[in-house]
């Protein structure tokens, strides 16, 4: 972690001496935690100041690019979603990430004011992920099909999805259907293979104790009571 | 001859008796997604006023198959693959980034002789991604024959590509610690007798076809001109940036693998138009030409990936012998290699320009999180901007001058 000389061959980049010190100063409240790790910067600012954070860091601190908006979901969280926005320094070679969290409901200032790029890379954090970004003209779909329906890249959705779509030669157009898994979706725990992982089929109803009261083919009178 | 019935529009009246139209209503047409100068599964909305383009609508991820959201249900090793799938015509560039991010995390140390073959096959790739590239982009403007020639080089290089991992497009070579097996000598040599003889023969006699030929500067210079601030301003990078005259290059300013102990040149554009991207591109493979030159002189003998066994699996021959490698291999192919917790972006210079990886890990054997930054999802969000006011015929020019694949930008 932040080691001064790394073993690994990844891209090498000068630190920038004292940069946490003068973004702190230089962004105050808005500012809620910065760290080094990896030889890479973090800033962890308020979701409503994100826009005057980004004009700072392009006009006083000589970010000029905007490469990259990215979400990432934890479900765990009482603000599930991280918005990560990553910026390259052209003049001084050094590259700063900058997070906030939001939730569901909550729109996130849009930057397209900034950056025209900005456009589409929120576009397709809205679509993905279902973060809303005020300001943006323009949100609409971008990766996923057109009608298509919930967030896919959250936690919660799952990998196959729910439709699955094909040409139907008697409709002779395509046609939507809830997805079919010839075998079932299949994922192994490896973590814990020696510490009794419990690998539940599907319909093994002596997997678990029957609960009191559940359906059973017995006549009231056979069933034993408690 | 029919009778004109009393509920005619005004439009067809006026059209009928050939008298002045008052109005032209702008139209709008479909370009793709099935068009051959599309490259790929490309639908563009053109609003036309005549033939002049008022705005562009890309609708983008038509191949989009959630590679993001694999790569969360595999061990990091399985997620390899996936990266060959994304920009299909430089795979091993896309596997780049996704092992550097990977060592970077695990902040192991790679071979030299490991670090001089990825610098290597990188650049072997940067060239058969400019060929595909510039010779689509002479036939989308009306050339034939120069598309030919460069195919037959790419012809050579997926030869060597399966001489080096066994397969011809997908390689799937570069492992996070080094690479998946030692190349042969001869394979090398045949590279470099390639690259002295074939190379230059085939590839300047077809840019040589082109690059002055007046009818290709008529469809190229000065369309779809990029200024050096609309450039930093549209997230442009690679070849599209140093069109725009912005001398940044990833390989000079961050240097990653060998790139700090090769020579080469960085190419820039002057004016940013169609034109310059395509001659950058002509001189970035004269440079790749050169780097992979000093490549073969310098690669020293030795072990092509850390002999870390918590990472890369040993050797076949190995696991014949020692009960221990046995069952590291077992168990790299199982469970998987963890990964300390923490998160990197690790960007390197794809031959289409800055190709990112946002890797989260949360110290499981999966990632939690691969944010792939593709190169083209910027450059083609630029197109609307870039067509403004040209004509129609020129939206093919400057599509071919964006370097876009649709297995990058719709991952």
């Amino acid at each position: 972690m932040g080691c001064a000389v790394a073993n690994n061959s990844a891209p090498r980049v000068v630190p920038r001496e004292g940069l946490l010190d003068e973004v702190r100063a230089a962004l105050g409240e808005a500012l809620l935690d910065a760290r080094e790790a990896v030889s890479e910067t973090t800033l962890t600012v308020r979701r409503d100041d994100i826009v005057e954070v980004c004009r700072t860091l392009r006009d006083s601190f000589e970010y000029q690019q905007l490469m990259e908006i990215a979400g990432v979901d934890y479900p765990s969280r009482p603000e599930r979603f991280e918005v990560v926005y990553h910026l390259l320094s052209l003049t001084r070679n050094h590259r700063i990430r900058v997070t906030l969290s939001t939730d569901e409901d909550m729109a996130v200032p849009s930057i397209t004011s900034l950056w025209p790029v900005a456009g589409w890379l929120e576009r397709e954090v809205f679509d993905l992920y279902g973060v809303l970004f005020d300001g943006n003209d323009d949100l609409r779909r971008i990766l996923t099909d057109y009608g298509f329906r919930g967030h896919p890249f959250r936690k919660d959705f799952p990998l196959s999805g729910y439709v699955e779509l094909r040409y139907s030669e008697e409709q002779k157009r395509v046609v939507y259907e809830p997805v079919r898994l010839p075998q079932d979706f299949r994922a192994f725990d490896f973590l814990s293979p020696w510490e009794g992982a419990r690998y539940i089929l599907p319909g093994d109803e002596k997997a678990s104790p029957e609960a009191p009261g559940a359906p059973t083919p017995l006549k009231a009178d056979e069933v034993k009571k408690p | 001859m029919t009778v004109a019935s009393p509920a005619q529009s005004h439009e067809e009246e006026v059209a009928r008796s050939g008298a002045t139209q008052a109005k032209i209503a702008n139209y709008t047409i479909n370009f793709g997604p099935q068009h051959p100068s599309a490259h790929g599964v490309l639908r563009l909305v053109l609003e036309l006023d005549g033939e002049i383009i008022e705005r562009v609508d890309p609708h983008v991820g038509l191949l989009h198959r959630g590679t993001e959201k694999l790569c969360e249900y595999k061990t990091y090793i399985q997620s390899v693959p996936y990266m060959d799938r994304l920009d299909y015509v430089s795979p091993m560039c896309m596997e780049h980034s996704y092992v550097l991010a990977i060592e970077k995390l695990l902040d192991i140390e790679v071979p030299e002789r490991a670090r001089w073959l990825r610098t290597f096959f990188a650049e072997l790739t940067r060239m058969t991604n400019h060929w595909l590239n510039l010779g689509s982009h002479v036939m989308d403007v009306g050339a034939m024959t120069p598309n030919l020639w460069m195919f037959e080089l790419r012809e050579d290089v997926m030869n060597f590509y399966e001489r080096a991992s066994g397969a011809r497009l997908h390689a799937n070579y570069f492992r996070p610690g080094g690479v998946h097996q030692d190349v042969p000598q001869a394979l090398l040599d045949d590279i470099g007798e390639w690259l002295e003889k074939r190379v230059p023969g085939l590839f300047e006699d077809s840019i040589s076809l082109v690059a002055d030929n007046r009818i290709f500067k008529q469809r190229n210079v000065d369309i779809g001109t990029v200024s050096r601030d609309d450039a930093i301003a549209w997230g442009f990078s690679g070849p599209m940036i140093r069109a725009a005259g912005i001398p940044w290059d990833l390989r000079k300013s961050q240097p990653y693998d060998m790139y700090d102990q090769v020579a080469f040149d960085v190419p820039t554009g002057t004016k940013g138009d169609c034109y310059d991207r395509f001659m950058v591109r002509v001189e970035e493979v004269r440079q790749s030409s050169r780097i992979m030159r000093q490549c073969l002189d310098k690669m020293p003998q030795g072990p092509v990936a850390s002999l870390d066994r918590k990472v890369v699996p040993p050797k076949r021959a190995e696991m014949k012998q020692s009960m221990e490698a046995l069952i590291h291999h077992f168990k790299l192919y199982t469970e998987g290699f963890h990964v300390p917790a923490g998160e990197v972006y690790v960007a390197t210079e794809s031959p289409k320009g800055e190709f990112g990886i946002y890797l989260v890990s949360d110290g499981t054997n999966k990632p939690y999180r691969v944010k792939i930054r593709p190169t083209g999802f910027s450059h083609l969000q630029a197109m609307d901007f870039m067509s403004r006011g040209h004509m129609l015929a020129d939206v093919t020019a400057i599509l071919g001058s964006l370097d876009i694949v649709f297995g990058e930008i719709d991952r």
